[in-house]
């Protein structure tokens, strides 16, 4: 008994298990509804993008820690499989597997290990992968197949997000109550049975995906809920002003990518402020520059825009706004 | 029951639920059999270490002051056994550090006459209130929940400071620890009237007992007794670790914020653990001195998860005889709780005032996991109950960067571990933060001398 060997180290002697890895493939757990919908919607389309887009990011993940930074590359963690998902999910169904690599390379390659790899990247990278692409190929990027429409084509009809059908009616000179009738219903955006990217169509299923991560605490309610907020806030004001100009509030929270990106990609751990103020300005900082862009830019959507955006003004927030702190300061010493 | 649920108050930011893994909780104090030889440390509080005062050789009785206390800062040691004493020695004890031990070859058990060893309760206080901070002092009362502050400094309250509410301390945050629990079921009584003794030195009226409310029983017990003393309440507390911390405790049961660098008699409370303020009780109206204490003895593997009356001094190899022997698959024998207590080199090491517990960890839960890099999820950050950005502190640490980490108050820390704990990344914040806070006392010195 004397001779026991003890491990001696300083406290705390005991850890919760949420290990970083699970935590990410939490993550992953979070997006199979809105994968399971895109499927149910886009046939093998979406099993094919978003297999590859994985495969792509893996890949690259290992073949440029291990050969470009010569380190020990850790793609079981399970960070470069989410960028993945996170980039198929921002893209059309029946994008070619070409664009799917330059996407996941400039993603993997740009957008994380340029910069140091996991926790160091300034960026989401898988926004980063997808604004390259919608600027480098803004017709592949555009031309989404219909939803529902086969369920085994890769090639099938394309048609127009609504989003998009309602930036080039108003700039036709139509009216929202006009528009409103091509557009889906307020509860086919809900179930995802419209066009759009990969993974954005469901809001249910996203919705239950940040029901998921809020059980498991991955993330808190602050960022998306803000940005839900500051959405709903910013389209009701403009809505009651002009309604024949603007859409209404549930229609702007629903359509889009707009719960992807508030659930999936706003909250990424790396490129969101450490602080739950922070946290509450730079999701405001969101939901109003995608309003902006939707109501004047030139682009139908602008989540993705409004997320980079704010991840530049992160360093700063981190660096200005303080948690709250326990007890104002006496003395110094 | 909506009484209770409407009435939880916890500290408002930060803090963790651990697992509580409280085994130990359903077992009554039991005596521990006198060990054959006791080793007391010389230095079992905050501040200078006390004087012995006893030679090789001396015969000494149980109670008899063997090491005065010296200086304002320190505490009075009294054998808790009698015999001889058999050598004044060095000896690694739980902080890990080589100190002065006084070790007595145990004989018989011959107490000092003066102490009423009746187990009468003696409600009526019949001394004046500076005589009560006096035999706290004599008596070698020192706090029992863990930092040992000597109690006699707590009651002397500085000139132009006014305490308003005595808080007892009977949350019991850290998972696993059971004696203060046990202490309030058995020995509820003696607390009141030491709750009493205490409101009487400090002049307040107000009393309150805050307890976690994963000890049902606890508060039900307490909050009978309490109709019986004027002055105090129970406040049933929500289960959040590090609420026995005595800043958070202050927060929620008053809901004040001791300031950065302040002490709670700045915001008029005066915390004391329950274990301390039955030790006050004995102190002053048994004439006892501080020689014995609860400890839990406990772990997922041990055999009989036990709460002891624990002589000072008795090698920590008794108690887990007592309970069934060390478990085989021992990885980790910690002094304390799992958040904050200091893991042991060996089972020699004797229990001292503030030992309140002591947990044997197996081996598959003993070590640490691999460290990966900082994901910034920021759970430290959230968790931390002092408002503190721990992956922060952590960076400055490695870069020696010790005016920032100042100015980001890492002398705030207060060390509870909540942020370590959560860190997926297995990250060794608090080993950093230690360090800078060691660094930034230098630098403040130096700066003092300037
Ligand atoms: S920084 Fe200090 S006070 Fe904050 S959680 Fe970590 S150990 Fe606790
Ligand atoms: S909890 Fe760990 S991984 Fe998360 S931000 Fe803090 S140090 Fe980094």
């Amino acid at each position: 008994m004397s001779t026991k060997l003890l491990t001696v180290s300083s406290s705390p002697h005991i850890h919760q298990n949420q290990g970083v890895s699970s935590i990410m493939w939490g993550v992953v757990i979070a997006m199979i509804p809105a994968f399971a919908v895109s499927v149910y919607n886009f046939g093998v389309g979406a099993v094919y993008v978003t297999a590859l887009s994985v495969a792509f990011c893996i890949m690259f993940e290992y073949l440029i820690v291990k050969y470009l930074l010569k380190k020990t590359p850790t793609i079981m963690d399970g960070s470069a499989a989410i960028t993945g998902v996170l980039l198929a999910f921002n893209v059309p169904s029946n994008l070619p597997w070409w664009i799917i690599l330059i996407g996941a390379l400039v993603a993997i390659g740009i957008g994380k290990l340029s910069f140091g790899g996991l926790g160091n990247n300034p960026f989401n990278p898988a926004l980063v992968g997808r604004v390259f692409l919608l600027i480098s190929f803004p017709v592949q990027m555009t031309s989404w197949p219909k939803a529902g429409e086969s369920l085994l084509a890769i090639d099938g009809e394309t048609g127009a997000t609504p989003l998009g059908l309602l930036k080039d009616g108003l700039k036709n000179g139509d009216s929202v109550s006009q528009l409103m009738g091509e557009i889906p219903s307020h509860l086919d955006f809900f179930f995802g049975l419209q066009g759009g990217s990969t993974g954005e169509i469901s809001a249910l299923a996203l919705l239950l995906g940040l029901g998921y991560m809020l059980y498991k605490k991955i993330i808190t309610w602050h960022i998306p809920f803000t940005i839900f907020g500051t959405v709903l806030a910013i389209s009701t004001v403009f809505w009651m002003v002009n309604p024949e100009q603007f859409a209404d509030p549930i229609f702007h929270l629903l359509t889009g990518g707009l719960m992807l990106g508030a659930i999936f990609m706003a909250t990424d751990y790396v490129t969101s402020p450490m602080t739950a103020k922070g946290m509450i300005i730079y999701a405001i900082g969101i939901g109003f520059i995608t309003m902006m862009i939707r109501f004047f830019g030139s682009y139908p959507e602008g989540i993705s825009f409004a997320i980079l955006i704010m991840n530049a003004f992160v360093p700063l927030l981190n660096k200005y706004v303080k948690p709250a702190r326990f007890g104002k300061e006496v003395k110094n010493g | 029951m909506f009484r209770l649920f409407d009435s939880l108050k916890t500290f408002p930011k930060g803090g963790v639920h651990p697992p509580e893994n409280k085994f130990s909780a359903g077992a009554a104090i039991e005596e521990l059999p006198l060990p054959k030889m006791v080793h007391i440390p010389i230095s079992q509080h905050i501040g200078a270490p006390s004087e012995p005062v006893v030679e090789r050789g001396e015969a000494v009785k149980v109670g008899q002051i063997i090491a005065k206390s010296a200086g304002f800062v320190s505490a009075n040691i009294h054998s808790s056994v009698s015999g001889k004493v058999a050598k004044i020695q060095n000896m690694i004890d739980s902080s890990g550090f080589v100190r002065t031990v006084i070790s007595v070859r145990v004989k018989g058990d011959d107490w000092e006459e003066s102490i009423d060893r009746s187990p009468d309760l003696v409600k009526e206080i019949s001394i004046e209130a500076k005589d009560i901070i006096q035999k706290t002092l004599d008596n070698g009362i020192v706090g029992l929940g863990g930092a040992a502050f000597p109690s006699h400094v707590k009651l002397s309250v500085p000139r132009g400071k006014k305490a308003e509410y005595l808080i007892l301390n009977g949350v019991e945050c850290e998972p696993y620890l059971t004696a203060d629990h046990r202490l309030m079921l058995e020995k509820a009584d003696e607390i009141m009237v030491g709750a009493q003794i205490l409101m009487k030195a400090l002049d307040v009226t107000k009393c309150i007992v805050g307890i976690e409310n994963n000890k049902l029983d606890a508060i039900e017990v307490m909050s009978q007794k309490a109709k019986d003393y004027e002055g105090i309440s129970v406040q049933a507390l929500k289960v959040q670790y590090p609420q026995g911390g005595e800043k958070q405790l202050i927060k929620a049961v008053i809901n004040r914020e001791v300031p950065s660098g302040g002490l709670p008699i700045d915001v008029g409370a005066v915390v004391h653990n329950v274990g301390t303020t039955y030790a006050v009780y004995q102190a002053v109206q048994k004439n006892k001195p501080l020689l014995e204490r609860v400890v839990t003895l406990t772990g997922k593997s041990v055999s009989k998860p036990s709460n002891f009356m624990v002589r000072i001094g008795t090698p920590i190899s008794e108690l887990i005889e007592a309970a069934g022997g060390l478990p085989e698959d021992t990885g980790k024998i910690i002094s304390g709780g799992p958040m904050m207590g200091k893991a042991l080199t060996s089972t020699d090491i004797p229990v001292a005032k503030a030992t309140s517990g002591v947990l044997i960890i197996p081996e598959n839960e003993s070590r640490r996991g691999v460290v990966e890099a900082c994901i910034r999820c920021s759970k430290c950050v959230g968790v931390c109950p002092m408002g503190l950005e721990p992956y922060l502190l952590m960076t400055q640490g490695e870069k020696a960067m010790f005016e920032e980490s100042e100015n980001d108050r890492v002398m705030d820390c207060i060390e509870c571990g909540s942020c370590v704990y959560e860190c997926p990344s297995n990250r060794p914040l608090l080993d950093w933060i230690r360090l800078s806070k060691v660094k930034v006392n230098t630098i403040r010195k130096e700066r003092a001398k300037n």
